[in-house]
């Protein structure tokens, strides 16, 4: 094995959690800057190329429009320049000691995935579900097409010798309030999906949602669901620190993203995708970036250090997740089209999810804990296991409060613990 | 002539983003709203191109049209989608009005508001206090004198 997958297989074997900013800049010599400081940080790291909205939406045309009138973009866009001007961008920082990913959030990505194998690269990430529900019009069955044709495209590098990577963005479904059940069950049924397509390296992802608990639940479930259907390939579990609305303090910054980094290393996730203590405000500076970076690796070094933790108690979230992809799996052996029928029957149903595709008929609620709760299941076939009685829907007003627990809880940690107590600042 | 006060009538609203934005959690928030409030809502969702906010309204005559927006570009997108819904015949009086976070400076002084009620919106409500004057709005709506 080669590259991305081989390179964070080794960390974790030496120990190591691999850590991974979100960064793109539309200018090619920031852009190389931002990747330089990346693998300079002190931590185990691997690069990051986010692209800009024009281009995950298609609109390449505005993307080089921006480009040729010196308009700041809000990531790179690596469909609109030339493969060299990429590969000189990379030239001398990405190779076998720094991977490099490109992040980029599109439901119809050929022009992209082309791209990016133009320049050299082979790792990047997304679905055919986590990349078309929340964030498009696309309807499913295009979006899943489309994604059949980029895992062939990116798989055909295998007979040159690469081992090309990519990661599922189904553990992420709109960044918070969708129960952990259904994010892990998303994550494996896209990493069965690049199975079919060609792809042996891959990466299964789950954010951090708002109980540190039921995310060490939800990551072991992932982990034992991967090690049962993905045994005959390269895989691991990535971590995204919380995506959801931010604290707005940078102390309750802070204090979410050490967590998402004892997340990482007590549920044994091999690699961190981290947050800045700016993600409130504005897209962060590149040295926020390596503050988070190091931050988290410092974090992480300290929880390793404190040993063994206590396994969490078994609420019944594996056997959910389970249900729910093998519900999918019996529509089809073809998983694409099995994802499809399963979205049309309900069987997947993200809750508040708008997407015309998905049925609508499921809700979540978060408790005082913070745990994600179904108040209602919809049609999906885990109406046996979810508890009665719990929950009125979520009112309006209930709806802002649960989108904005994360924020509140952390911003007031931060505001109630002493001076620097708990806030790890790495230097 | 015989006038009829109607107490909180049940209104069909439209609840719409723009093409440029993804966001969705912000038409959710509405689609509750105004469901708790008795109204029935179509949620149209992100990234609504144009031709089909249009389509869409043309097609249901709705009793109230609400365009969310959140990405900063809702002034620039909001002024050119107000101007299609308006040269429809059908939608000329229909009440439509915009909110979220319009422009990528904050609230300024209103004179991007004023453009926007020029070009045709009913209501404009922007960040900070805009859910309590949108539902002002909604009640003297709902509760118009009809003859």
């Amino acid at each position: 094995m080669t590259g991305f997958g081989r390179f964070v297989a080794q960390a974790r074997a030496a120990g190591e959690l691999v850590v991974q900013p979100r960064m793109g800049m539309s200018d090619p010599l920031v852009m190389r800057d931002g990747l330089a400081a990346t693998r300079r940080a002190a931590a185990t790291t691997v690069g990051t190329i986010t692209l800009d909205s024009y281009t995950r939406t298609g609109e390449i045309a505005a993307a080089r429009r921006a480009i040729d009138e010196g308009v700041g973009l809000n990531g790179y866009p690596i469909v609109s320049y030339e493969a060299g001007v990429t590969r000189a961008v990379l030239s001398g920082i990405a190779d076998a000691g720094f991977p490099v990913q490109v992040r980029h959030g599109s439901a119809r990505p050929e022009a992209i995935f082309a791209a990016l194998l133009a320049a050299g690269l082979d790792a990047t990430e997304g679905g055919p579900v986590s990349y078309c529900l929340p964030y498009s019009r696309a309807p499913l069955r295009e979006a899943v097409a489309s994604w059949e044709r980029c895992c062939e495209l990116l798989a055909s590098v295998r007979g040159t010798g690469l081992e090309p990577h990519l990661e599922t963005f189904g553990g992420c479904m709109m960044g918070q309030l969708c129960p952990p059940s259904l994010l892990v069950a998303i994550s494996v049924l896209e990493g069965l999906f690049f199975r079919q397509h060609g792809l042996r390296s891959i990466s299964l992802s789950y954010a951090q949602q708002a109980n540190i608990h039921q995310d060490e639940e939800a990551v072991a479930a992932l982990s034992r669901l991967a090690a049962e259907l993905l045994a005959d390939i390269d895989w691991h579990v990535v971590v995204y620190a919380y995506m959801g609305v931010y604290p707005q303090s940078p102390g309750g910054a802070q204090l979410l993203l050490d967590e998402a980094a004892r997340l990482s290393v007590r549920t044994g996730a091999a690699r961190l995708i981290v947050k800045t203590t700016a993600e409130a405000h504005r897209i962060p500076t590149v040295a926020e970036n390596v503050r988070a970076l190091e931050s988290a690796a410092g974090v992480a070094a300290e929880e390793r250090r404190a040993g063994a933790h206590a396994s969490v108690p078994d609420t019944g979230l594996y056997a959910e997740a389970r249900a729910l992809v093998d519900a999918v799996l019996e529509l089809g052996e073809d998983v694409g089209r099995a994802l499809v029928r399963a979205f049309a029957k309900g069987y997947l149903d993200v809750p508040y999810c708008l997407h015309p595709d998905n049925a609508g008929r499921s809700r979540s609620r978060l408790d005082a804990g913070g745990r994600l709760h179904w108040a209602t299941a919809g049609s999906m076939p885990i109406a046996s296991m979810v508890e009665k009685g719990r929950s009125p829907i979520l009112g309006s007003s209930e709806l802002l409060g649960a989108l904005s627990y994360v924020q509140r809880t952390f911003d007031r940690r931060a505001y109630e613990a002493p001076a620097g107590a708990g806030i790890s600042v790495s230097r | 002539m015989e006038c009829e006060r109607v107490g909180h009538r049940e209104l069909d609203v439209i609840v719409t983003s723009m093409v440029s934005d993804s966001h969705t959690w912000n038409l959710v928030f509405l689609q509750l709203l105004l469901e708790e409030l008795g109204h029935r809502v179509t949620n149209l969702g992100a990234c609504v191109p144009d031709e089909l906010v249009v389509e869409e309204c043309r097609r249901a005559e709705p009793d109230l049209i609400v365009v969310s927006s959140v990405n900063g570009h809702g002034f620039n997108d909001g002024m050119r989608v107000i101007n299609g819904l308006r040269s429809c015949p059908e939608l000329m009086g229909t009440p439509i009005v915009i909110g979220g976070k319009l422009g990528i400076a904050g609230v300024g002084d209103g004179a991007s508001a004023r453009a926007l009620r020029a070009a045709g919106f009913d209501g404009v409500f922007e960040e900070g206090a805009s859910v309590e004057a949108f539902l002002e709005f909604l009640e003297s709506l709902s509760t118009r004198v009809l003859l």
